[in-house]
């Protein structure tokens, strides 16, 4: 789980003044709580706690917020369960029917599973893996029983899942605004997920802007204006065909003397196979280092979750180009093929920091290997 | 690990050019390839298994051509396989019966519908018919000021939508307003939707029913997985679509959708987004695909293209000024300029049959299409004498040419060394073959890309 989205407000605990902070912490515990992995988190920062805790219950007693975060723990985790059903179904459910029944596992049995996975778009050669380690186990009589694959199926997928997990507190700067760079091709969905990213932080009682930096696509400018209208976030923009890296200084001007957290920076759609339109993203990224040491401090890449082997291509060639630090998966509910986001894990060693789940705000969702693997993996029950 | 479809075939048919016959196992490791070769490129399952069960079946009962070798046997096995999964014959738009005729745009969220019906607005005004765009997007923010901008630009008018509006009664509003206006082509954009939304497909289906479409365009990203074909099926279901346009075909997509969503549709692609720019929409012709997956090129496109651009006028006088070597830097530039206008340099190259299968290619960086601009800057730059005799070119002038072109010595000195040499292998091919023949005119194409490249 992240932790950008905890940071700002424990600062303010020993800083500022407790009104922001106390709504702030709030969300925090409805984000910590969104993961019972979180608890060690909450530990390190107890005594803090404690004192916002007891500032927030007298100055604004929020006696039903107390209750809310054990409700909306289970909201939370059935939502992600209830949209990743789809993906669910396509690989567990088919791999349940494959071994109903089954008492022993033989090379048909092996080929089906293969499909199943395969088709989950988990790529050939995570498959071929996956399977031949099965196979290597069944050769060696250490595996006879059905059941048993499932769960080792499990636990390398969570392993794979794992692999590619990092910190996400690491890429914070110490001091100064923390900028987000997003990239991607064209229609993964970047301004969606910008604008529920914005969210997130202004939740967590953030001073966020975002940058326009679409200076190429008709009315992009004006699509990031309206979601930045809607949840109340400035925009800087120019106007379309303007140089996006003249608006990235422009808003970093904005920035310095104004107290903001959060530099969110939309870049237009293009392809990983452009080359010149890739130097523009590097030239981006020059003029952002030029203004703030260090920026962007994460340069997160959408993908779109129905793309297929292609996303690591993507992946591949926007790393050569902007050293990317992080995945956002977008479009899950919609695709039977979560598989991908295995197949990323394995090949890249990048961290998929959020994934998208469905057309709401919050619907964005900080991405929690154990916790998508249980989801994947969860009986059949909602 | 991530080579495409035309190189992983192309290497299984490389080991098969070994042999002189075929043994039962040649044709399994060969099909096992392609199968491999099939799935990484993202081509759904079961269309797999279909297509190398064909060719298994196929293969081992061909008859032997003495003419060919066992080995492009199967490829050429694989081609007609190819062609006929991509819908055998090349498929147009029917746009015949009432008038106006409306044109839907169906899809999953950023798959391209709203620049694809700019782009096809732009083909059809080309064909001479007056198009109307319709934008139904009332849920993304700015998707109708998107349209709006776009139309502008290519001078399509667009229907005045608001986003308070039903998407159904705008279509409603718009049918009237083009029969009213003498539009005779309607293009409705939607809005994107996932195809397990019942709410918003029962949507379409209702702006369906009340505008009659000649024409139900499914828009799909060429780079999707496999889930290409579930949902292409779901709206063909749902919506009875007549047609599809793979997007994005421009990047390195191993096409496997398109592969997919023809055989599983069971409709025909009938349109491909190459390119950003509002003319990169281009007609598919499933021959021509199956030999650009297969790496066999794509003349016929380039002919096409190039027919599409160059003067038949300004060649024969070329071939004049080339026999009478009076080929200034002059006519250089007009060379220049018509290879621009045929596309990118890259678009081009891939079409050229083989050009992507050499490896030593793959490592030379990209001609840069700024490097064209420049030579194209500093012949512009030069007086109207240097350019009719580049002898009296010394280096002050040289100075001055850089300076005016914003370039350097240097690269001043490049042009004029190529463009001389480019005169002296003139001379040299004039010593060989007889004047004026075809061959003439296409060496002197290739040269300014050679020249971009030093």
């Amino acid at each position: 789980m992240l932790g950008w989205f905890k940071k700002k407000p424990k600062k303010n605990v020993q800083e500022d003044s407790a009104g922001r902070s106390e709504l702030a912490r709030e969300d925090i515990e409805d984000d910590k709580s969104e993961s019972a992995a979180q608890a060690e988190d909450v530990l390190i920062s107890e005594e803090e706690n404690k004192s916002v805790a007891s500032i927030a219950v007298r100055e604004h007693a929020p006696e039903t917020a107390r209750s809310k975060p054990s409700e909306k723990n289970g909201g939370l985790f059935s939502r992600l369960k209830e949209q990743l059903a789809k993906t669910r179904n396509s690989i567990v459910s088919r791999v349940d029917a494959l071994f109903l029944g089954k008492k022993v596992i033989d090379p048909e049995l092996l080929d089906e599973l293969e499909e199943i996975l395969i088709t989950a778009d988990l790529g050939v050669g995570t498959t071929h893996e996956l399977v031949e380690s099965v196979r290597a186990k069944v050769d060696r009589k250490e595996l006879s029983d059905p059941q048993v694959l499932k769960r080792i199926l499990k636990e390398k997928i969570a392993g794979f899942l794992h692999s590619s997990d990092q910190k996400a507190e690491l890429v914070m700067p110490a001091k100064g605004p923390f900028v987000i760079m997003v990239v991607g091709v064209n229609g993964v969905g970047k301004t969606t997920t910008i604008a529920k990213l914005a969210n997130k932080f202004l939740k967590a009682g953030q001073n966020v802007i975002l940058v326009a930096a679409d200076t190429f696509r008709a009315a992009a400018v004006q699509q990031l204006q309206i979601w930045g209208e809607r949840i109340g976030v400035h925009v800087v923009a120019q106007k379309t065909g303007a140089d996006p890296s003249s608006v990235v200084f422009d808003a970093f001007d904005y920035a310095e003397n104004k107290n903001v957290d959060v530099i969110i920076v939309d870049t237009a759609g293009r392809l990983h196979t452009k080359v010149n339109l890739m130097e523009e993203l590097k030239k981006i990224k020059r003029v952002m280092a030029k203004k703030i040491p260090d920026a962007p401090h994460e340069v997160l890449l959408v993908i779109d979750a129905t793309t297929g082997q292609n996303a690591v291509s993507q992946a591949r060639l926007f790393s050569e180009a902007v050293d990317i630090t992080g995945l956002a998966l977008t479009k899950l509910d919609g695709t039977a093929k979560g598989g991908i986001v295995v197949n990323i894990c394995r090949e890249l060693t990048i961290p998929i920091r959020f994934i998208g789940i469905g057309e709401q705000m919050d619907d964005l969702r900080d991405f929690n290997a154990d916790e998508f693997a249980e989801a994947l993996f969860a009986e059949g029950e909602s | 690990m991530f080579d495409n479809l035309s190189d992983r075939l192309n290497k299984v048919f490389k080991d098969l050019r070994g042999h002189g016959k075929l043994s039962d196992k040649n044709i399994q490791d060969a099909l096992r390839e392609v199968r491999m070769a099939l799935l990484e490129a993202d081509v759904n399952f079961k269309v797999v298994k279909d297509f190398v069960a064909t060719i298994a079946e196929k293969a081992v009962g061909q008859q032997v051509h003495s003419s060919l070798s066992p080995g492009q046997q199967v490829i050429k096995l694989v081609q007609e396989e190819l062609i006929s999964l991509l819908g055998e014959s090349t498929k147009y738009l029917e746009l015949q019966g009432k008038s106006p005729a409306v044109l839907m745009m169906v899809g999953l969220q950023g798959s391209g519908k709203t620049t694809s019906s700019a782009k096809l607005a732009v083909l059809l005004k080309k064909q001479g018919r007056r198009p109307y765009l319709v934008p139904a997007d009332v849920y993304r923010p700015a998707a109708i000021e998107q349209l709006q901008i776009l139309g502008e630009s290519i001078g399509v008018p667009v229907h005045p939508s608001q986003t308070e509006q039903d998407p159904v009664t705008i279509c409603k509003n718009a049918v009237i307003v083009a029969q009213n206006s003498d539009y005779d082509t309607l293009l409705i954009d939607t809005a994107g939707r996932l195809h397990v939304d019942e709410e918003l497909m029962g949507e379409l289906g209702n702006i369906k029913s009340a505008v009659q479409p000649a024409e139900i365009l499914f828009v799909a990203d060429a780079m999707t997985g496999q889930d290409a074909v579930t949902v292409a099926d779901k709206f063909n279901q749902d919506l009875n679509i007549s047609g599809v346009i793979l997007t994005k075909m421009e990047g390195d997509a191993r096409g496997g959708a398109a592969l997919s969503i023809a055989r599983v549709a069971g409709r025909p692609i009938k349109f491909i987004g190459t390119g950003e720019g509002l003319d990169a929409l281009e007609v598919f012709h499933p021959d021509r695909m199956a030999s650009r997956i297969l790496g066999m090129g794509d003349v016929l496109t380039l002919i096409e293209k190039a027919e599409e651009v160059v003067d038949k006028k300004k060649a024969d006088k070329l071939a004049q000024k080339l026999k009478k070597s009076t080929f200034t830097l002059e006519d250089f530039l007009d060379q220049i300029q018509q290879i621009k206008k045929m596309g990118s340099l890259e678009q081009i190259m891939g079409m050229i049959p083989g050009l992507n299968r050499m490896k030593q290619l793959k490592d030379v960086p990209k001609p840069d299409e700024k490097e064209l601009g420049k030579v194209e800057a500093i012949i512009r730059s030069m007086t109207a004498q240097e350019r009719r005799k580049y002898q009296i070119i010394d280096a002050s002038r040289r100075q001055r040419i850089a300076k005016g072109s914003g370039t350097q010595v240097q690269d001043v000195n490049k042009v004029i060394k190529s463009y001389s040499e480019m005169l002296k292998m003139m001379k040299k091919m004039q010593g060989k073959a007889g004047p004026g023949t075809v061959f003439k005119g296409k060496t002197k194409r290739k040269r300014p890309k050679g020249l971009s490249r030093r």
